[in-house]
């Protein structure tokens, strides 16, 4: 294991840049700003590490997030990822520069990557992190929730380096753009051979309506579960929320149902959300759910079964069939809006 | 045709997620009681190894590491047709963190061998981190396809699809391979009554310790762990103080939304 005898040999905070399809993946930029604030406080400074192929302006971007110095490997072996290179490359720029810190996403690529790596480095990696600050003694406090989001746990790494973690994505901000920033593009020859090559990622199929749906934005959402038994019913949610002036949400197994596309999901997996107003209709309110919008301001609950764990974090509950009562809801709301009296300056 | 693979499926018995609640007094987890289960994304990768075996042939095998009241999971994986379990269980393992955990699993399913397939779930849901399938991969230096709700068994090779952020990725590796199991991507079957029956009849458990599979003491457990959880905070979520309608729908709504528009929730 690397057991540092002097652990002011490693220094730096790294990120792992993701490239996406031409793109650097939003929680790259989002660690980038993160990262800016750890190496302030420990007086060192930004890497991040880009493996891919023909992104060299995706290095540059890096620079303008944040990052002073991007370590650049491109091969066309490495133009879309695959677990066992991209640990290579990575494994082989850790030890040959010895950062203090690693950064990954907490996305799906981010997670088999640092999985691997941390095992092949034998150091820690705390995973999912909604919250990264150096403690008093100079470590790296890693933050996240755990037993199901009802409390979070400080993990630290004392004994080891490198200390590895990853950050669930959309919770920390993307920083200000400067494209007057400078930095150094560092070309890193990494050797990948036949033998660093196993998976072949034979094709890609897009999901159904990805197309970037904001959830986050919106101030009143309406999200529908698996109780809401077929794809067709969303129409209702729909209604309901144009009605509100809101957007429509979903749990994970309606996504996983294939009813709604992915950028629908709130929760632990999904998306964190914190609304003016969140109406869970046929959502039994899984802690993996209440991940993503326990901190909206108003919760409302509409489930058949009144032991539903969400009647125990709503403001208000109905207990009764989303078929009959989302319409009408929709209904009496359009009747309420046409019985308002017209304001006197618009008369 | 070549022969069905041998599957290994590991799987962890967390506590019921839904059943955890903070002890309001000492604002620390109540665990003591908690009923468990097996890690839900787990049964879906039990699911998955079964799908490959009814397909394929070969056999699967359930590994866990943990205390021995983990046993129940292993006897519940077993009646869903496993054909063999193992349990990994020692003091020594105990407040193993990611690294260790995927070592001695590691160790274990070396020892186990002739194995062409390795599965585990996305991730549990006590720990979290998704990060022992891969660590696993990591560690035997093999391939891995993550995040996988299908996987078809080619004789020398496997195809998975792999779900991400904005699709499905189909990946194909050379064996062995980790596959971990996206959770909700099969419907898991329930333990048939042969299968109960099947384990009634025992035999079909190993129980080893570190030293019988020849795991360095030195490199598992706390102390070889190199992440402490060095303090945990409550989340104290506001008291909402429901407020509950129920009834005939129409006066149930109407109820709701004059307290909705009462509270100036429905105004703004
Ligand atoms: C690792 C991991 C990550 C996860 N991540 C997420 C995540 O990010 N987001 C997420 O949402 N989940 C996530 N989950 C899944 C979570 O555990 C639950 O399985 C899921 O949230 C359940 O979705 P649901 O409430 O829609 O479905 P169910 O639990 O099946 O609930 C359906 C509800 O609908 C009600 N209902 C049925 N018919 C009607 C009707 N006619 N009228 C009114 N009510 C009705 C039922 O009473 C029930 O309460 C994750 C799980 C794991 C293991
Ligand atoms: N103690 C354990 N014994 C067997 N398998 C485990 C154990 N811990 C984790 N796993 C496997 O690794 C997966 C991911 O776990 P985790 O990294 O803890 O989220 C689980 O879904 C299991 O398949």
């Amino acid at each position: 294991m690397t057991l540092p005898k002097d652990k002011t040999e490693y220094r730096g905070v790294w990120v792992f840049l993701e490239a996406r399809r031409g793109r650097l993946r939003d929680v790259s930029r989002q660690l980038l700003g993160v990262a800016r604030g750890l190496a302030q406080t420990r007086g060192s400074d930004v890497s991040g590490v880009l493996p891919s192929w023909n992104v060299e302006p995706l290095a540059r971007e890096a620079i303008e997030f944040g990052a002073d110095r991007v370590y650049l490997v491109e091969d066309p072996r490495l133009e879309t990822y695959t677990s066992r290179p991209y640990a290579k490359v990575m494994a082989t720029l850790i030890g040959k520069h010895k950062p203090e810190i690693v950064l990954f996403g907490a996305s799906k690529n981010g997670r088999d990557l640092g999985g691997r790596l941390h095992a092949m480095i034998e150091t820690g990696l705390a995973a999912d992190c909604v919250k990264l600050e150096i403690d008093a003694d100079g470590n790296l406090d890693m933050i996240r929730p755990s037993f199901g989001e009802k409390s979070l746990a400080h993990i630290l790494c004392k004994q080891h380096r490198q200390q590895m973690a990853s950050a669930r994505p959309n919770v920390f901000p993307i920083p200000p753009r400067d494209p007057a920033r400078k930095g150094e593009v560092v070309r890193e020859p990494v050797e990948i051979t036949d033998a660093d090559l196993d998976a072949k990622v034979v094709s890609f199929e897009e999901r159904r309506g990805h197309k970037g749906n904001p959830i986050e934005d919106a101030k009143i959402l309406v999200a529908g579960g698996f109780g809401l038994r077929d794809p067709k019913n969303f129409r209702l949610l729909e209604d309901l929320a144009k009605e509100l002036g809101g957007a429509v949400a979903a749990s994970r197994k309606a996504v996983d149902a294939g009813w709604v596309p992915k950028d629908y999901q709130v929760g632990q997996t999904g998306r964190t959300v914190r609304p003016r107003v969140y109406i869970a209709v046929g959502i039994s309110g899984a802690v993996q759910h209440l991940a993503g919008m326990q901190e909206s301001e108003k919760i409302v609950a509409i489930n058949l079964d009144h032991n539903a764990p969400m009647f125990e974090i709503c403001d208000y509950g109905l207990v009764g069939d989303l078929f009959q009562v989302v319409p009408e809801m929709t209904r009496q709301l359009a009747e309420r809006k046409a019985r308002r009296p017209v304001p006197v300056a618009a008369r | 045709m070549a022969p069905g693979p041998r599957s290994i499926v590991c799987i962890k018995q967390v506590p019921k997620a839904q059943e955890l609640q903070v002890d309001p007094v000492t604002n620390t987890l109540k665990r003591v009681g908690v009923p468990s289960e097996i890690n839900p994304p787990d049964r879906n990768a039990l699911e998955m190894a079964l799908q490959v075996k009814d397909q394929f042939g070969g056999e699967v095998f359930v590994l866990t590491m943990g205390p021995p009241v983990f046993t129940s999971a292993l006897e519940e994986a077993l009646a869903m047709g496993c054909d063999r379990a193992f349990l990994l269980t020692d003091r020594i393992l105990g407040g193993s963190d990611t690294v260790p955990t995927a070592h001695s699993l590691s160790e274990t399913i070396h020892k186990i061998g002739g194995y062409q397939l390795i599965f585990c779930g996305e991730e549990t849901t006590d720990a979290s981190t998704g990060h022992v399938g891969p660590g696993i991969a990591g560690h035997l230096d093999c391939a891995q396809i993550t995040y996988c709700s299908e996987v078809q068994f080619l004789g020398n090779r496997v195809r998975g699809k792999r779900s991400v952020e904005d699709g499905f990725e189909t990946w194909e590796c050379p064996l062995p391979c980790v596959i971990t199991a996206n959770f909700l991507s099969n419907r898991p079957r329930p333990p048939s009554l042969s299968g109960k029956i099947r384990v009634k009849r025992g035999g079909l458990i190993t129980t080893w310790s570190c030293a019988d599979v020849g795991i360095d003491p030195g490199k598992v457990g706390i102390r070889n762990s190199p992440t402490i959880v060095a303090k945990v905070d409550t989340v104290v979520l506001p008291d909402r103080k429901a407020k509950i309608f129920r009834g005939e729908p129409k006066a149930a709504v109407t109820a709701l939304l004059d307290a909705m528009a009462a509270d100036g929730v429905l105004s703004r």
